[in-house]
């Protein structure tokens, strides 16, 4: 029955659009979206390089099987969907890869070392940088500080000399501000970065929620359904940032995303989730043909 | 000497020198304010002039500049121009089909965009444009895989306008020299008007109109190179384009332009400008984000500005009366000064303003009394595109709401029998392009251009505006009736947005009216009022009570002028959609459209001839990807609250 709904949510987003009065940027960037989608393989060196692999990976909560025998990659430069009904384990899939879970069974190799036990900070540290379902910001500070936080595990000067605050600490500060100003230039949030995140509409929360995540400058970037709870014009925008992030940082991305046109029009490969099973995997267009998604979605056999 | 200066390129060289280490421009990127001198602006314009060639622009050549405020965008106007080309400023804002109108009217070889937003409107529109050979574009951002065989980054333009340079010692020279042939007669720019009926019309100036009216503008205020002014207007404006260049040009005083469109307010509250431009609109913003920031204030800020507020407008109408300000008041003042007047000016980014001038529209004597009483130094023009802006304008020491001032230096103004005001100028265009027919229309053979504005001439040789020459109309009893000037006293009231009203060659006058969703929002959330669109709220009985409130304060307003009591408004309705441009309603400079409305809406207005009552209504609406939907809604007529004219009869002859 979720599956019926979540279904039906989709569907319902595509009349959505006639009616809405899209921004000025809005009518070129799905064509954009689409256009970069089509180039991207080719543009991307080493493309066939698996980034991070998922081996069998099993999680058990008591007696409840999240996560059962799940097997994929994850390759360099790609952007990775992965999608299926409530409840289907994406979001523990998410955990397990940055270590905040750990698989009961299974292992990840990540840049081609195997983790049994991974702590987050230690995902962090590697490389992967991560975006909650629900925003979890600072939310009492700026947009400005929110994103300068990214760049924590980069600053190299302790707490004396970031006190003091001359000489090296200063200069570092400096470098840090410019990538951030650099992320909120690319975001365009100029208007927002002095204003604490607190006061913020959703749709922009997210977006510095994402800009967070870029400060860090990571290898892999896990999205937990960034357009989930956007309007039609806020949707577009953040998948234009999402490709650009993926084209021009060169970050891989792994995404969790409901909406199924955007999967479509943004994902390389798609990996298909249903009660904790890996059902299908591969191109946006053989998973939206399998008999097996399909009936994962509609409950019925076709 | 500037007197020896016939075009903006030559006008350049000379600030180089006069003016080498002043500012000239300033933008704000990555958080940070960057300074370019005005020889370091005339190094880019000509390496940007240099490319622009190894491109093939030529003598004759026309550019169109498609974007926000930018320093580049400003200086593609200049660089064009040292090579005799023209430049022609677009609305960045208008849809493919309005742009694709004006490019191929004025025949565009090149084409300045701002980014990917306007790369994608013109290449969407390359089919129709068959004179289109090169488009620039400023920001790279989203463009990196185009297919740049005739689209090109500007960083690339400059490096190789910079090469050629290089190459080619004697090119320096042979620059100067084209600069130097360029005559003041040559046309400049071309401007094209959005027109409140139908198809733009490019007025053409020359170098000679837009330096004649900037140095007298330039004289009139005092401006000189220590000033400041926010360039955030649509670059195609005129106002723009006199303001942030050809005065700044003149005179060689610094332009700022802002970080991004949402950041305007911050960035003038940064800069603090000392020359300020502003369309009644954007006073009204400032005052209503204020407002409603002073409402959540704590209550002992909220009762100090207050009480200020009241002390400022005594000093100040007793200053305007003439009369002697009260010892007490003055010291109140000097107080308020400290606590209230200062702060919320420096705020506002008008706290360093010496002139600070709105037009376009009639500006509310409340809010014009209130930035006056706090020290702004706000007055009133007069102006249109086919005049360089100034017609006519306040000075210093004679600012008065009711008018528009006296005729700015070197203008000559008459009024006409039929009551229309007329002008005479060095500004005077050359011409709308390629439409003599149209030039014909509204300019006399002995040089007098007919504004299409109906006033009339004070005693003290101030004018003074009513309406559109062609919209004052006559209701069906011999009153007149004077829509705009109806109009403007309905959105005085920061709950009115704005308001349509109809009476001519009916027996009263009626109007529809849009809310202003930020005011009476606010609202709303005070008093507790739960609402889930602008429509819903729009029709909400107690936000219809506010405005019948306003709509019978009009009405008395109006019963004490003999001349306009007849034109009271019986019947009033509250429209279901904001008025959009995109869909028609407005023009691109935010004016009703009024035919087009009644058109439009024509249920609606027999519905308010018909009585009160509620009233089923459904809108077609554009999207602004050219897609088309229906809004449709419940509109209610209510019958307004109507005052006896005090004496004498509803039909007086028309004033002056």
């Amino acid at each position: 029955m979720t599956g019926m709904q979540a279904m039906d949510a989709m569907t319902q987003q595509t009349p959505t659009i006639q009616h809405h009065r899209a921004g000025t940027a809005e009518p070129a960037a799905g064509s954009a979206a689409a256009r970069s989608a089509a180039t991207r393989s080719a543009a991307t060196g080493p493309a066939d390089q698996v980034l991070l692999a998922v081996d069998r990976i099993s999680l058990r909560f008591g007696g409840v099987n999240a996560l059962t025998d799940v097997s994929f990659d994850i390759r360099r430069g790609e952007i990775r969907a992965i999608i299926g009904p409530n409840g289907a384990g994406k979001t523990s899939m998410l955990n397990c890869i940055n270590g905040f879970y750990h698989p009961t069974d299974g292992t990840i190799t990540f840049k081609g070392e195997r983790r049994a036990h991974m702590r987050p900070y230690v995902a962090a540290r590697g490389g992967i940088a991560r975006t909650f379902q629900n925003v979890a910001l600072f939310r009492g500070m700026t947009t400005l500080d929110n994103i300068m936080t990214g760049r924590a595990l980069r600053m190299r000067c302790g707490l004396w000399r970031q006190l003091v605050r001359v000489g090296p600490a200063l200069r570092e500060e400096i470098e840090h501000r410019q990538v951030v100003e650099e992320i909120i230039d690319f975001l365009q949030i100029q208007h927002i970065r002095k204003v604490p995140v607190g006061r913020l509409p959703y749709g922009l929360q997210k977006r510095v929620e994402l800009g967070r995540a870029l400060a860090m400058e990571p290898d892999l970037l896990l999205l937990d359904e960034p357009m989930a709870g956007m309007n039609v014009e806020e949707k577009e925008d953040m998948c234009r940032f999402v490709v650009e992030a993926n084209r021009h940082f060169r970050t891989t991305v792994a995404l969790i995303e409901h909406d199924i046109g955007v999967v479509m029009d943004l994902s390389d490969r798609v990996v298909v989730l249903e009660y904790g099973r890996k059902i299908a995997d591969g191109t946006p267009a053989e998973v939206k043909g399998d008999p097996a998604v399909i009936k994962a979605y509609l409950g019925v056999a076709h | 000497m500037l007197q020896d200066c016939r075009s903006f390129p030559a006008i350049l060289l000379l600030n180089a020198d006069r003016f080498a280490e002043r500012p000239a421009n300033r933008f704000k990127t990555r958080g940070i304010w960057h300074t370019w001198t005005w020889r370091e602006v005339a190094d880019e314009v000509r390496a940007l002039a240099f490319g622009l060639r190894e491109l093939g622009f030529r003598s004759g050549d026309r550019i169109a500049i498609v974007g926000r405020n930018r320093p580049r965008l400003y200086w593609a106007i200049t660089a064009a121009q040292s090579l005799g080309g023209v430049a022609v400023p677009v609305y960045h804002d208008s849809v493919a089909d309005e742009m694709a109108y004006v490019l191929g009217h004025a025949e565009v070889g090149f084409v300045m965009a701002e980014d990917q937003e306007q790369v994608d409107k013109i290449l969407s529109l390359a089919d129709r444009l068959p004179s289109l050979r090169h488009t620039l574009y400023d920001e790279p951002r989203g463009l990196r895989d185009y297919d740049h065989e005739r689209l090109h980054h500007l960083d690339t333009v400059l490096t190789n306008g910079r090469a050629a340079l290089e190459r080619d010692p004697a090119g320096d020279g042979t620059w100067r020299a084209g600069i130097a042939a360029i005559r003041s007669e040559d046309l400049a720019v071309l401007l094209y008007t959005s027109g409140t009926t139908g198809r733009p019309k490019g007025v053409m100036l020359t170098y000679q109109n837009l330096i004649s009216s900037a140095v007298n503008a330039n004289r009139f205020d005092r401006l000189d190179e220590t000033d400041e002014v926010v360039a955030y207007l649509p670059m195609a404006w005129i106002g723009d384009h006199i303001f942030s260049l050809a005065q700044s040009y003149c005179a060689g005083y610094c332009v700022c332009c802002p970080e991004a469109p949402d950041t305007i307010a911050q960035d003038r509250h940064e800069i603090a400008p000392t020359y300020f431009f502003a369309p009644p609109r954007i006073f009204e913003e400032m005052l209503t984000m204020m407002m409603v920031r002073i409402e959540d204030a704590m209550p002992i800020k909220r009762r100090m500005f207050h009480y200020f507020v009241a002390v400022a407008r005594r000093c100040g109408a007793a200053a305007d009366a003439g009369a002697a300000v009260p010892l007490t008041d003055r010291l109140l003042y000097g107080l308020g000064s400290i606590l209230v007047y200062r702060p919320i000016k420096n705020r506002l980014g008008l706290s360093r303003i010496k002139v600070a001038y709105t037009a376009g529209e009639a500006i509310g004597p409340e809010m014009f009394g209130f930035f006056r009483s706090f020290g702004v130094n706000l007055k009133q023009l007069y102006g249109q595109t086919e005049a360089c802006v100034y017609i006519t304008m306040h000075p210093d020491d004679a600012v008065d709401v009711e008018t528009v001032g006296i005729p700015a230096p070197g203008v000559d103004i008459r009024i006409t029998e039929q009551g229309e005001i007329q002008f005479r100028s060095p500004g005077v265009f050359a011409g709308y392009y390629k439409e003599p027919e149209r030039t014909d229309e509204i300019r006399t053979l002995d040089g007098w251009v007919k504004t299409g504005d109906a006033g009339y001439l004070d005693d003290r040789g101030h004018l003074r505006i009513i309406d559109r020459a062609k919209d004052v109309g006559r209701l069906t009893g011999g009153g007149l009736f004077a829509p705009k000037y109806i109009e403007n006293k309905l959105k005085f009231f920061p709950e009115i947005k704005e308001a349509v009203a109809f009476g001519h060659d009916r027996d009263h006058g009626v109007a529809m009216i849009n809310i202003d969703l930020a005011a009476v929002g606010n609202w709303a959330e005070r008093n507790g009022v739960i609402y889930a669109s602008y429509q819903e709220l729009a029709a909400h009985p107690q936000v219809y009570d506010i405005v019948a409130r306003h709509v019978a304060a009009v009405n008395r307003s109006l019963a004490a002028d003999p001349r306009m009591a007849a034109s009271q408004i019986r019947r009033f309705l509250i429209l279901h959609k904001e008025l959009d441009a995109d869909d028609g309603e407005l023009t691109r400079t935010q004016k009703v459209r009024r035919s087009f409305i009644a058109e439009r809406y024509a249920p609606l207005v027999d519905a308010l001839y018909t009585g009160p009552g509620v009233y089923e209504i459904a809108t077609e609406v554009v999207f602004e990807d050219g897609r088309k939907g229906l809004v449709s809604g419940r509109v209610q007529v209510r019958e307004a609250e109507i005052v006896a004219p005090p004496a004498g009869p509803a039909s007086v002859a028309r004033a002056a």
